[in-house]
Parts: structure tokens; C-alpha cells; sequence
């Protein structure tokens, strides 16, 4: 039977879904400490780039900006050379959650998908992740800011 | 002792993340949403702010710092201009970090090549 990549894929995270649910149990401790050490970690080379940027005289509220994009940068680097896989299977969320791993989402889909095409493949499909980030963060800021803004006033 | 507040914080967010991520059958891409919609929260309860300035990077390098950045956002623009600010707010905080991931993303692409 003929299958469209779109379906293979669906099987396949559908299948990877039921498998999820009758695995044994995840090493729940182990997966934390990993988590916690790898976002700890990035987390504190974070910081060392937002000292670095308030040491240059930005003010500390001005400097998360400039911090995000190069972490950004380091991110989508790293992704690059291969290096960021494999923090991540080390560090699970800890490698995922944080804004170093939004650009390893990006960047590893993009490559991923380059072999269909520069337009329809990598530029599409590399907001396989950040797509849903996105969307869910804009509608939530609208709304969560809407709000506060007619109960709270600001 | 910055470092030492960032590294526990935002090992603790991540923490949370991996127990979510183990606990349910969530997806990672669930889990990221999920912090961004979190952080969008806190921020409108007033609570994601305190913990920037408490924990510097340890709160803003997890993705629930796009929440926060987008909320406020939100309503500064609000408070500025209106009505027109809820939408016109979004990206004025966040705004370079997703062109940086979009731009770096991109770039670092183009220039690897696919594996296999």
C-alpha cells in the first residue's frame, strides 16, 4: 500500500505515542539529576552572557535581549556541529527546555528536512517545534495581557 | 552568587519539564508549549517577573521566559497605546530572540549538511 511521507509520519508518532504508554517506567531520579545539571548548567552559562552584557553598561532589564540572542546563536551552533544531540540525549528537558534547545528545534528540522526542497522543506518544516511555540505563546500573551490589563490595570 | 541562583532555578525548571515529559505522554514539543503558556501565566499573576529578578538567567533562559517577554509585551503596549498594543505588543520584547532563532536557525542549516 502506497503510503504519503505525511502518513508514515503520523503511524509513526502514533505508534511512538503507545509505545510511550507501555514502556516500563522511566529511571525518573536519573532523568531528573540529568535535567537538572544540563538546564542548570546552560542556565549558568546564561547568566555568565547577561554579566558579561550589564559589565558593557546595559542596564539588567535591557540585557536579557542581547543574552537570548547570543544563547540563540550558541543554540543553533552547537545543533550544527552535532554537539547539541548529544547534550541533549544526556540531558532530556534540560537540554529542551531551554532557549538553546528552541534553536536546536529549529535547526535540526531544518536540516532534517532539507533533502525536500530549500522553500517547501527546510524553511516549512523547520517550525515543526518552534511553529507550536509560537502560536501558543502569541495567543497566550494576547489574552493572559488582555486580561490583566481590564482586572488589574496594568 | 548569581550563577549559583541561575543554575538552581533554571535546573529546577527543567526538572519539572523532564518529570512532565516522563510522567504523561507528552512530547517535548508539548512540554515547550506548555512552559511557554506557563510563563505567559505567571506573568499575568504577577509571579514570573519577582523570579527574573531573583534568578537573572536562571528564569530567562528556560522558554517560559517567551511567555513572560511576550506578555509584557502585551501590556506595555497596552498601557502606551491602547488597544492596538495587546497585538502590537507581542514581539516588542521578544521579538529579537524569535528573529535570532529564525535567522540563526536558518543560517546554521544552510550551512550543514543533512546526515545519512
Amino acid at each position: 500500500m502506497a503510503q504519503t511521507k505525511e502518513q508514515q509520519k503520523r503511524a509513526q508518532e502514533e505508534y511512538q505515542r503507545l509505545a510511550r504508554r507501555h514502556r516500563p517506567r522511566p529511571p525518573l531520579l536519573r532523568n531528573a539529576l540529568l535535567a537538572f545539571l544540563v538546564g542548570g548548567a546552560i542556565s549558568a552559562a546564561g547568566q555568565g552572557v547577561l554579566n558579561f552584557f550589564v559589565a558593557q553598561g546595559l542596564p539588567p532589564d535591557k540585557a536579557g535581549g542581547p543574552t537570548a540572542g547570543v544563547m540563540v546563536f550558541l543554540g543553533a551552533f552547537l545543533t550544527a556541529l552535532g554537539v547539541y544531540d548529544k547534550i541533549g540525549q544526556v540531558g532530556g528537558a534540560g537540554s529542551a527546555i531551554p532557549i538553546t534547545g528552541f534553536a536546536n528545534s529549529i535547526v535540526a528540522a531544518a536540516i532534517e528536512f532539507k533533502t525536500e526542497g530549500f522553500v517547501m522543506g527546510m524553511a516549512a518544516r523547520m517550525y515543526q517545534i518552534a511553529g507550536p511555540v509560537i502560536t501558543y505563546g502569541v495567543t497566550s500573551a494576547i489574552v493572559v495581557g488582555l486580561l490583566r490589563f481590564l482586572i488589574a490595570g496594568g | 552568587m548569581s550563577y549559583v541562583w541561575a543554575f538552581l532555578v533554571g535546573g529546577l525548571i527543567c526538572v519539572i519539564g523532564q518529570l512532565v515529559f516522563d510522567l504523561t505522554v507528552f512530547t517535548m514539543g508539548h512540554v515547550m508549549v506548555l512552559f511557554v503558556v506557563l510563563g505567559s501565566v505567571l506573568t499575568g499573576l504577577g509571579l514570573y517577573e519577582p523570579l527574573v529578578k531573583f534568578a537573572g538567567a536562571g528564569a530567562s533562559v528556560p522558554v517560559s521566559n517567551f511567555g513572560y517577554v511576550l506578555t509584557s509585551g502585551v501590556l506595555k503596549e497596552l498601557e502606551l497605546i491602547g488597544p492596538w498594543g495587546a497585538l502590537a505588543g507581542v514581539f516588542e520584547l521578544g521579538g529579537g530572540a524569535i528573529a535570532a532563532a529564525i535567522f540563526f536557525g536558518f543560517l546554521f542549516a544552510l550551512l550543514t549538511r543533512a546526515k545519512g
